[in-house]
Order: structure tokens, then C-alpha cells, then sequence
């Protein structure tokens, strides 16, 4: 038995490592998000064409793919990155792609009438997408940003294939030095369903708040 | 002879194929209330709209307070306006719209300082101050904190339209601003308005089916139909004394409907 608590701790460390790419993955998913997400809504026509095309090129193309491209092809135009950098990157920039549709829909969902008052009192189209069209909006997203978020988390998992120690990479180590596959793997899918779950109860503890004395914006 | 506050050239507008407004020419003096009434779809809301630049049009010009509305003039030649001029003409501008588009994630009080502050940059205490000023005039001034979810459509409507008062336009455009409410509260909307325009020399113009509301409101009544004024006139001339056949037939469509005039 005592041999399994060093493992454990094994296993913790790969928790930690899972969690910080998680959340490093999400803050740039939610960057690139509204950047391209409010990009493809642009007045000008270069804004949506990049924007259209970063989201259809990370959406169309494989998360595997995208994070051996960041690790192994770019050192070869001069950009080396570690193990988390190009995890963080391959991560962020993937669901970040898919997030972005998320902020065009939640963006186009709020009425043309709010629009219109934002022109009645005069606002400019920036004071107006600030303070009223966003505020509304981001309500609409936070459920699809919650789907996002575990997504990412259970795409971490990639990560291990380019030597970077998280959940799964120790899970692996574990069961090559134990030869027991069923103890290491159902512990770190206990693991990956409880951080999922903190996930889902922290948006819906958000979208309470958020909602507050709110009619009108979601139906 | 005073100049108009609003000077409208003929102007055009389509939505598609349809003709809404067809070389409409018309003149507001400064402080004047007009009523704008007719058939649905002939053109009465567009020209607000059309004011309040929500929408634009195809041909002909339009003078608010002296100035072009959507052209700029620079060395003697008219230009199409850009988004700064519209900004500025908007100024002298306001409206309430038919279903108050509140901001429903901003209280009371938000709702009417968010644009002074923005757009003048007034600040919050001289803001709040005024608003408070505002909802006192349209009786609301204790649900100041409250959220517009927790107000009737009368309520919602008297906030919206402190709301626009609170930007000090000179010319003020009510677009149905009663049909949207339950017949009961109505009359709470309409007395704010019969108030505001005893009190104000602001320039009003209102699009309403309510008739009895027009001729008690308005010194100077339009008849729309199909895009163009078939009659115009003093209140009691318009309503006891219609010279257009149209006029008459729309008025009597109205009182079969159940409409007091």
C-alpha cells in the first residue's frame, strides 16, 4: 500500500499542471474570443476576413495537429517554445476559435432595439458595445463559455504527448511503473470529472449573479 | 417670421420596392407640437425614424435647427455626412420609442444619467441630480433604484422618457408611445406628455392612434397616407371637419374601432 502514495502524489502534480493549463488555455480562448468574435463583426472588411479565417482554420483543423505544429514545426522558423507555451498556445488559440462564434451569436442576439436607443441617446458605437450591448450579451454566453471551458480542460489531456507532465502524462507513468492500468486511470478520471464540475457550478454561480433583476435578455 | 426648426426638402425612402415616402416635403416651427396620425405603413414612423437617423434616406434634404441633418457643407458644396456631423445633429435630438428599450441590466437611475455622463460628460452627482429632477416630473422618482423588469409598461415608458429628456434635445419625437401599454395605463403616459408639452417650448412630434390624445396634444395635426400629408390642420379642423375623403374615412375606421376622438 505504500507504494501507491508516492504514485498519488504523482498523480497530484499532474493535477496542478492540468489546472494551470486550463486556466492559462482559457484566458487566452476568452482573449481570442472577443477579439475575433467582435473582429468578424467589424465594419471593415480586413477585420472579418482575418477573423473569419483564424476561426475557420482552428475549428477546421485538428487540436493534435495544432499543438505538434506549435511544439515540433515551429522551432524550425526560429520559435522555440516549451512544453506549456505551445500547450497554452495550442489550447487557447483552438477553443478560442470555437468561443468566438460563441461572442459573434451572443453579440447578434441582443434586439436591434437596444441598438436604436444606444443611437437615440447618442452613444458612439464603442460607448453603446460597452455599456449596453456586451454587458447583455456576455449573459448569453456564459453557458456556451462554461461547454468551452470543460472542453478545454479534457483537451489538456493532448498536451502529454509532447512531454509536458500533466494528468494524464503521470497516469501513463504510473501504470508503466505499476503495470496497473485500472487504480492510475480511474483516479485521474475521477479527477478530470470533479474539475468539470467545479467548472459547470462556478458558471451557473456567475450567471445567477450576472442575472440579477434582469428580464429581456434571455428568454 | 420665425425659421423652422425642421425643414424637410423631398425626401424619399423605400424598404425594397415599397415606396414609403415619396418627395415628402413638411416644416416644423420651433416649439410646435405636431401629431402625426394615419393608416399603418404610410410613412408617419419612418419620418421619425428618419430624424432620429435610424434610418436613412435615398433623396432630398433635411434642415434640423438651421444645419443639414445628413449632409455637411464644406466650401459650398454638400457632402454626405459622416459619423461625427450625425453625432453633433443628434444632440439636438430625442425619442421614445413604442417599447421603451430600456436597458434592462441598468436601473432606473442608470438608465437616465449613463448618456449625459457619456456623451457630455457630465458629471455623475450633476447627472444624478438632474435625473432625479426628471423622475420627480414623471413621477418616478422613487423607483429611482429599482430595475426596469420590476416596472409596468406605464412606468417603463415614463422612465424612457426622462431618459431622453435628460439630454436636453431640442426636439422630441414620441413614436406610439402609448400602444405597446395596457389600456389602463395609458392615461398615466399621456398626462407626463400633456405636462411636458403645457410646460416645455421643445419642438414635439408624435406619432399616436390615439386621437383624443392627438387633438388635446398637438397645435397642428398631419394626415399620412400612402407616404404623403393629405390634410393638415388644427386639431379641431382635422377631427371635427376632415376635408379629404381619405381623412374622413380613416377617422371613421378609427371611432368604429372603439377609439375615443
Amino acid at each position: 500500500m505504500t507504494q501507491w502514495s508516492g504514485y498519488f502524489g504523482l498523480i497530484l502534480q499532474g493535477a496542478l499542471v492540468t489546472i494551470e493549463l486550463t486556466l492559462m488555455g482559457s484566458v487566452l480562448a476568452l482573449f481570442m474570443a472577443f477579439l475575433a468574435g467582435m473582429g468578424r463583426l467589424s465594419r471593415f472588411f480586413v477585420l472579418r476576413a482575418l477573423a473569419t479565417a483564424y476561426i475557420e482554420f482552428f475549428r477546421g483543423t485538428s487540436i493534435f495537429v495544432q499543438l505538434f505544429w506549435a511544439y515540433f514545426v515551429l522551432p524550425f522558423i526560429g520559435i522555440s517554445l516549451t512544453p506549456l507555451q505551445a500547450g497554452v498556445l495550442a489550447l487557447g488559440l483552438n477553443v478560442g476559435a470555437y468561443a468566438a462564434e460563441v461572442v459573434r451569436g451572443a453579440i447578434q442576439s441582443i434586439g436591434r432595439e437596444q441598438y436604436e436607443a444606444c443611437t437615440a441617446l447618442n452613444l458612439g458605437r464603442w460607448q453603446g458595445m460597452r455599456h449596453i450591448i456586451l454587458p447583455q450579451a456576455l449573459l448569453v454566453m456564459l453557458p456556451t463559455f462554461g461547454n468551452n471551458a470543460i472542453e478545454l480542460l479534457k483537451a489538456t489531456a493532448v498536451v502529454s504527448l509532447i512531454s509536458l507532465t500533466d494528468l494524464t502524462f503521470q497516469a501513463q507513468v504510473v501504470r508503466a511503473q505499476t503495470g496497473n492500468t485500472l487504480v492510475p486511470f480511474t483516479t485521474i478520471l475521477i479527477i478530470y470529472f470533479v474539475l468539470a464540475l467545479l467548472i459547470s457550478w462556478g458558471v451557473r454561480s456567475l450567471e445567477r449573479r450576472m442575472a440579477r433583476g434582469l428580464d429581456g435578455v434571455r428568454a | 417670421m420665425p425659421t423652422p426648426i425642421i425643414k424637410i426638402d423631398a425626401i424619399s425612402k423605400s424598404f425594397g420596392t415599397f415606396k414609403v415616402l415619396d418627395g415628402l416635403s413638411m416644416q416644423v416651427m420651433p416649439g410646435e407640437k405636431l401629431a402625426l396620425i394615419g393608416p399603418s405603413g404610410s410613412g408617419k414612423t419612418t419620418i421619425l425614424r428618419i430624424l432620429m437617423t435610424l434610418e436613412r434616406i435615398d433623396g432630398g434634404h433635411i434642415q434640423i435647427d438651421g444645419e443639414q441633418l445628413y449632409h455637411m457643407e464644406r466650401n459650398g458644396q454638400l457632402l454626405p455626412a459622416d459619423e461625427r456631423h450625425l453625432t453633433r445633429m443628434r444632440q439636438k435630438i430625442g425619442m421614445v420609442f413604442q417599447l421603451f428599450n430600456l436597458f434592462p441590466h441598468k436601473c432606473v437611475m442608470d438608465n437616465v444619467t449613463l448618456a449625459p455622463m457619456l456623451t457630455k460628460g457630465t458629471p455623475r452627482a450633476a447627472a444624478e441630480k438632474r435625473a432625479m429632477e426628471l423622475l420627480e416630473m414623471v413621477g418616478m422618482a422613487d423607483k429611482a433604484k429599482s430595475m426596469p423588469a420590476q416596472l409596468s409598461g406605464g412606468q417603463k415608458q415614463r422612465v424612457a422618457i426622462a431618459r431622453a429628456l435628460a439630454l436636453s434635445p431640442k426636439i422630441m419625437l414620441f413614436d406610439e408611445v402609448t400602444s405597446a401599454l395596457d389600456p389602463e395605463l395609458v392615461e398615466e403616459v399621456m398626462n407626463v406628455m400633456r405636462k411636458l408639452a403645457a410646460e416645455t417650448d421643445m419642438t414635439m412630434l408624435l406619432v399616436t392612434h390615439e386621437m383624443g390624445f392627438a387633438h388635446d396634444f398637438a397645435d397642428r395635426v398631419l394626415f399620412f397616407d400612402r407616404g404623403r400629408i393629405v390634410e393638415e390642420g388644427k386639431p379641431d379642423e382635422i377631427f371635427r371637419n376632415p376635408k379629404q375623403e381619405r381623412t374622413q374615412g380613416f377617422l371613421k375606421k378609427i371611432i368604429a374601432a372603439g377609439h375615443r376622438v
